[in-house]
């Protein structure tokens, strides 16, 4: 499983559709063609600030992860990049 | 089956304990919440059209002839704008063959323009150099070229004469305007699993992805199940196959059935029909599955005044399709929980009971109550039940002529008309009028009398 630089800025893949679900979130990518579940509403809200986080570290903050935490959510996000549906962005 | 070919990852933070200000984490299963229905679809299939330039043996949709009814331009357009509010991420488009209506292509770039993506099954009758360069060029757009066969031999007993040239010729056509990925979608056959290997080289050759899935006895496929369905052996064959080739190959889930032999298949592994997928067919009828169009799995139509929603979110037929479903006589089998029963579709039309196992069930448990099936239709205590609304050609399977020789006719004209019939009202006045002159106007001729109702009728056209 890889991890995700968390000083970095990252965003969705421009391809990426978001839908929320009582469960998590179905995310699709049209140009991989390949579906994600997120499992977790706290994942949903930090993946969805991410455009607007300086770095995925303050995204998972502002979601309200904590420190403890933090290792498990940069994990995840780090499967999302791996699967391309995430990108990192310029800061 | 979920229809769902895309490959699936399951994303969460594997925490044992809740961090503050966080919900906690939910407890279900992924295909717990999916059993019980989203509020949308993940995907879903629309068939456009039942008009179809071929007559495959085993069509699903008993396709042919159009149906008059069918939803029209602005009625589509109508149900992808409902799509978009709905986010279904994307559409599985069919029919027939979806490429004969004319405003296909229109829709085509409607829905992409709408965020409903599209992937299209199509016989590649339409695929010319220039459509390949179009669909190449949109990256909402995944096209699948259906092939049944992987020699021309096995293909076009199933799916008619040529049929396996014009598929070629729209690989190549695709390839060439640098379309990556589309797909060879075929339908696993006794005649064709021996090909698999064939197959997947055949993709290869094209840059296409191989997409595999099952038959099923609905629409003409009831018809020809029993000689086209693989034996108990070739589906073991195919298992290892699949197990083989992993995510390199799609199957839109559909041989979850397959799981109990041992290892999941790639996917959800689940019946989707009314919970995560269901189809809409070229008059707007809301079907749970586009394997079962029968009224017994009709929910409702688009034309309604609540749209595709509410028959999705509503319906009484989708809301108790996502109740639990009864295991019957299955619940005692080990591998229930991997294989849920198999395919419900294939049960109905099959006419065994849809609380029990599949037709092909890999414990051999379904081909026992075939055969107690058989007695019972033949002695006429039972009736399996049929499609709903053929739309066959008519002349299709083309009827046995092989001992005729010619037809023989003679060409002549018949004696009691002077001119050949017309309509009333453009018949001539003059019509049958001899007048005894000799002026030139009117002769007894009745080629004066045709030459004139000609200039006629054509000022009319």
């Amino acid at each position: 499983m890889s991890h995700i630089d968390p000083d970095a800025a990252w965003s969705l893949h421009p391809q990426v559709s978001v839908r929320p679900e009582p469960f998590g979130a179905l995310l699709y990518h049209f140009g991989t063609r390949k579906l994600s579940f997120l499992k977790d509403r706290t994942l949903l809200t930090v993946v969805e600030g991410l455009a607007d986080a300086a770095t995925a570290r303050a995204a998972c903050r502002a979601a309200g992860v904590a420190d403890e935490h933090l290792p498990t959510y940069l994990r995840a996000l780090g499967t999302l990049a791996e699967s391309e549906m995430l990108v990192e962005r310029a800061a | 089956m979920s229809l769902i070919d895309a490959p699936v990852r399951t994303v969460h933070s594997t925490r044992t304990d809740v961090p503050v200000g966080a919900p906690p984490p939910a407890s279900m299963r992924l295909v717990d919440h999916f059993e019980r229905g989203l509020d949308a679809p993940i995907c879903l299939t629309w068939e456009l059209t039942y008009a179809c330039n071929l007559s495959c043996v085993h069509c699903l949709s008993s396709s042919g002839r159009r149906d008059p009814r069918e939803l029209s331009t602005d009625e589509c357009k109508a149900v992808i704008d409902e799509l978009e509010r709905m986010q279904v991420f994307y559409v599985n488009i069919g029919g027939g063959e979806p490429t004969v209506r004319s405003d296909f292509w229109e829709l085509l770039d409607y829905a992409t323009a709408h965020h409903v993506g599209v992937k299209f099954s199509t016989n590649g009758i339409k695929i010319t150099p220039g459509v390949a360069a179009k669909l190449a060029a949109n990256d909402y757009v995944d096209v699948q070229i259906s092939l049944d066969g992987a020699t021309a031999e096995v293909n076009d007993v199933v799916r008619g004469p040529r049929s396996y040239e014009t598929a070629l010729r729209a690989l190549q056509n695709l390839s060439d305007a640098g379309m990556k990925n589309f797909k060879i979608s075929v339908v696993c056959t006794r005649q064709n699993i021996p090909q698999l290997d064939e197959f997947k080289a055949i993709a290869d050759r094209y840059g296409a992805q191989l997409r595999l899935t099952r038959l099923r006895p609905s629409g003409r496929g009831a018809d020809v199940w029993d000689e086209l369905h693989p034996t108990q052996a070739q589906q073991r064959e195919l298992y290892d196959w699949l197990v083989a080739h992993g995510e390199d190959v799609l199957t839109g889930d559909s041989f979850f059935h397959l799981s109990a032999y041992g290892q999941a298949l790639p996917g959800l592994n689940l019946c989707g029909a009314g919970r995560v997928v269901c189809l809409i067919d070229p008059i707007g009828d809301v079907y749970a599955c586009p394997f079962a169009i029968h009224e017994e799995f009709l929910a409702g139509n688009v034309r309604g005044g609540g749209g595709f929603q509410e028959v999705w979110r509503e319906s009484e037929l989708f809301t108790r399709l996502r109740e639990p479903q009864s295991g019957g006589a299955c619940t005692s089998c080990q591998f229930f929980d991997t294989c849920k029963g198999g395919c419900m579709a294939a049960k109905f039309f099959t006419g065994l009971p849809l609380d029990g196992p599949d037709p092909e069930c890999v414990q051999g448990y379904g081909e026992e109550l075939l055969n107690d099936r058989a007695a019972s239709v033949k002695a006429g205590k039972l009736e399996v039940p049929r499609h709903s609304g053929d739309h066959s050609h008519r002349t299709s399977p083309p009827r046995e002529r092989s001992n005729l020789g010619p037809v023989r006719l003679t060409l002549s004209r018949r004696q009691d008309l002077q001119a050949p019939p017309v309509s009333a009202c453009a018949e001539d006045p003059l019509a049958g009028f001899t007048a005894n002159s000799t002026d030139g106007i009117a002769t007894k001729e009745s080629g004066a009398d045709r030459h004139h109702q000609g200039g006629f009728r054509s000022d009319l056209a």
